[in-house]
């Protein structure tokens, strides 16, 4: 069965005063039905951007400037802008990462989710309202019938989000992009909206991505994983597997640095340096000043993709055996 | 929300009250009383009589009281004579204030309709040449005394094209056929003042449409409504404008009451016959029962208006509630 989502050679640029400046650089990756990639890294790696493209949300003086984006075999950066509005929130949703300021404070959370199932549901007024309040208690909300009418800001942030995932999930889209959904709540809550994310993914059989700084989240809901630093893919496979073995230096580095359950240390580990401003990028790999096993040919070189059993592919010269 | 209007009433009533009593002092500190008219009209005048008249008038009783006779008088709807006109300040003050409402609010949506398209524009592409050339506009219209620009366009429009009247309210000595014929012939000599009057509103309203744009379309809603597939009208207008008017609303009932005290000046320019000119004539004249009449008046004009922005706010942003 052919992959529901195929990304190949992503490449995005920003388009700044001070030069192009590439975002998202040649990342390429496929995602079945049902199934869920976590895209890992940390602040401004060009996670939000990968979305962001696929999305077509990508604004000026950012641009797509190479590859192809196939949702179900059918190109997204071939649609024009009509076409283009009819996937976004119908066959492709998004969800992001602030509850608070995600949803329009002028309008009520009905209002909001009605002109979306309008839109690609073609349903009437009150068709949609009944979709729409279905929507509402699939997702946990108490007295979705009362909080349809509701403004966002009487809603709590759990709520928020949840109602955020209503809205995402009411044209029963085939793939959805989940843009940090928990970073902004509380921990208990962000559990909870977890949680309600597997089941419902389970239920609606959708192909997720799930973008994350946070590597517990990750081992929680996905089943593929890509690690990215500084816009390009240094690892990626089955999560299981590069949690356990990492092959990436970064990867590594990046696991080490979590703190662990019940263990006190005076401090925690850290990646030495920081990621090379975006003019400032080395033409060889762009962890190489940062990589505690860097080699000569690092700094010059990019490196290849090092494949491995099990489907872990790791771009690196001096990968962990 | 009834007691907050009934506060914000009694808020209005307490201001107005109080600038009444300084205007009516203000009036006090100007040469010249009704007497001092009378006795350089009348040379055969005598010193008892002047000193009959103080009292017949009550001239001779301090400003706080006097000014306690005036608005029981008021009160009791007796509104006084115009000395200049003699006949009842009501007979005056009627047509005016509506003369004056018309041109203010004509002026306000004109402006408005010129101004928020140009701001939106502008908004959705700033740093453009549209950008710089609005934005140099603006400041012109800013600028621009509307006493010169008032001169300007009479000299251009009245005086060398000879399109429209230097001033005046309508043509006089006709009677009308129809309301068309009225509508027409009156929105003729509206037009120019009109427009003077509307001039530093549009340059104003454009530039905080375009920066209240631009923040609204900067929240992240925005991106959101494009992710669920809006289309470019509907995110510019049901999500990005419809925030945006919120910090508008604000200026524009501001401005409603400097749109007002232009007119004073517009007014007297284009020989308008509204309260702005009113008040001048009345000031010049020593008119001092239509001048504070109209006054009072036009205060409370601008005080119940921004009333009504408040309220109207409640519509615009349902995260204010009236407590």
């Amino acid at each position: 069965m052919d992959p529901v989502v195929q990304v190949k050679d992503l490449e995005t640029t920003f388009f700044l005063k001070s030069g192009p400046f590439r975002a998202v650089n040649r990342i390429s990756y496929s995602i079945n039905q049902g199934e869920t990639l976590g895209i890992v890294g940390e602040s401004g790696c060009g996670k939000s951007v990968t979305s962001f493209s696929l999305m077509q949300l990508i604004e000026r003086p950012g641009k797509i400037t190479n590859g192809q984006a196939l949702l179900q075999g059918q190109d997204l950066f071939k649609l024009n802008k009509t076409e283009m509005e009819e996937v976004r929130g119908g066959k492709m949703a998004m969800i992001f990462q602030e509850p608070m300021t995600a949803l329009n404070p002028v309008l009520t959370i009905g209002y909001q989710m009605n002109e979306q199932i309008e839109k690609h549901m073609k349903y009437n007024k009150k068709d949609a309202r009944d979709r729409a309040i279905e929507m509402l208690q699939l997702v946990g909300i108490p007295a979705a019938a009362e909080r349809y009418a509701t403004y966002p800001h009487q809603l709590s942030g759990g709520m928020r989000q949840r109602a955020m995932i209503a809205m995402a999930l009411s044209c029963n889209p085939t793939f959805l992009i989940a843009d940090e959904p928990t970073t902004a709540l509380d921990v208990t809550i962000q559990a909870q909206i977890l949680e309600l994310f597997q089941s419902l993914q389970e239920k609606l059989k959708m192909s997720v991505q799930f973008i994350t700084h946070d590597l517990g989240v990750i081992s929680e809901v996905s089943d593929k994983v890509l690690v990215m630093y500084a816009g390009a893919m240094c690892e990626t496979g089955p999560t299981q597997t590069v949690l356990n073995s990492p092959h990436h230096p970064y990867t590594a580095a990046l696991i080490a640095s979590r703190p662990h359950m019940g263990q006190r240390i005076e401090r925690l580990k850290t990646i030495e340096g920081s990621v090379p401003a975006p003019h400032e990028l080395p033409p060889g790999c762009p962890f190489s000043n940062r990589c505690p096993r860097v080699k000569q040919e690092c700094w010059i070189n990019k490196p290849p993709v090092v494949t491995y059993p099990d489907n872990q592919s790791v771009a690196c010269f001096n990968p962990i055996p | 929300m009834i007691t907050f209007i009934l506060r914000r009433l009694l808020q209005t009533l307490l201001v107005i009250i109080i600038l009444s009593y300084v205007c009516f002092g203000l009036m006090n500190l100007m040469p010249g009383d009704p007497v001092e008219l009378m006795i350089s009209a009348n040379p055969k005048i005598t010193t008892e009589d002047v000193v009959r008249l103080r009292e017949f008038y009550g001239l001779d009783q301090p400003t706080y009281k006097r000014y306690f006779n005036w608005v029981s008088d008021i009160a009791s709807g007796d509104l006084g004579y115009s000395r200049t006109y003699r006949i009842p300040v009501t007979d005056m003050i009627g047509p005016a204030l509506r003369a004056t409402f018309i041109l203010s609010i004509t002026s306000l949506v004109f402006s408005l309709i010129i101004a928020i398209p140009l701001g939106i524009a502008t908004a959705l592409r700033p740093n453009s040449k549209l950008d710089y050339i609005v934005n140099l506009l603006n400041f012109a219209g800013l600028s621009l005394p509307s006493f010169w620009l008032g001169i300007v366009l009479i000299i251009i429009f009245a005086v060398n094209l000879g399109w429209l009247p230097a001033g005046g309210y309508q043509t006089t000595g006709l009677n009308y056929s129809s309301w068309w014929a009225e509508l027409t012939d009156k929105s003729k000599y509206l037009i120019l003042p009109m427009v003077s009057l509307s001039i530093q509103s549009i340059g104003r309203f454009s530039r905080f449409a375009r920066s209240s744009m631009m923040e609204a379309m900067r929240n992240d809603f925005i991106r959101t409504a494009r992710a669920k597939g809006m289309s470019n009208q509907v995110v510019i207008w049901r999500h990005g404008f419809r925030n945006a008017l919120i910090p508008l609303a604000t200026i524009i009932a501001i401005s409603v009451s400097s749109i007002f005290s232009g007119a004073l000046i517009t007014e007297t320019l284009f020989a308008y016959p509204g309260v702005g000119r009113l008040i001048y004539s009345s000031i010049m004249g020593n008119d001092f029962n239509v001048a504070m009449v109209s006054f009072v008046l036009s205060v409370s004009m601008v005080l119940i208006l921004n009333l009504v922005a408040d309220l109207l706010y409640g519509l615009i942003d349902p995260r204010i509630s009236f407590k």
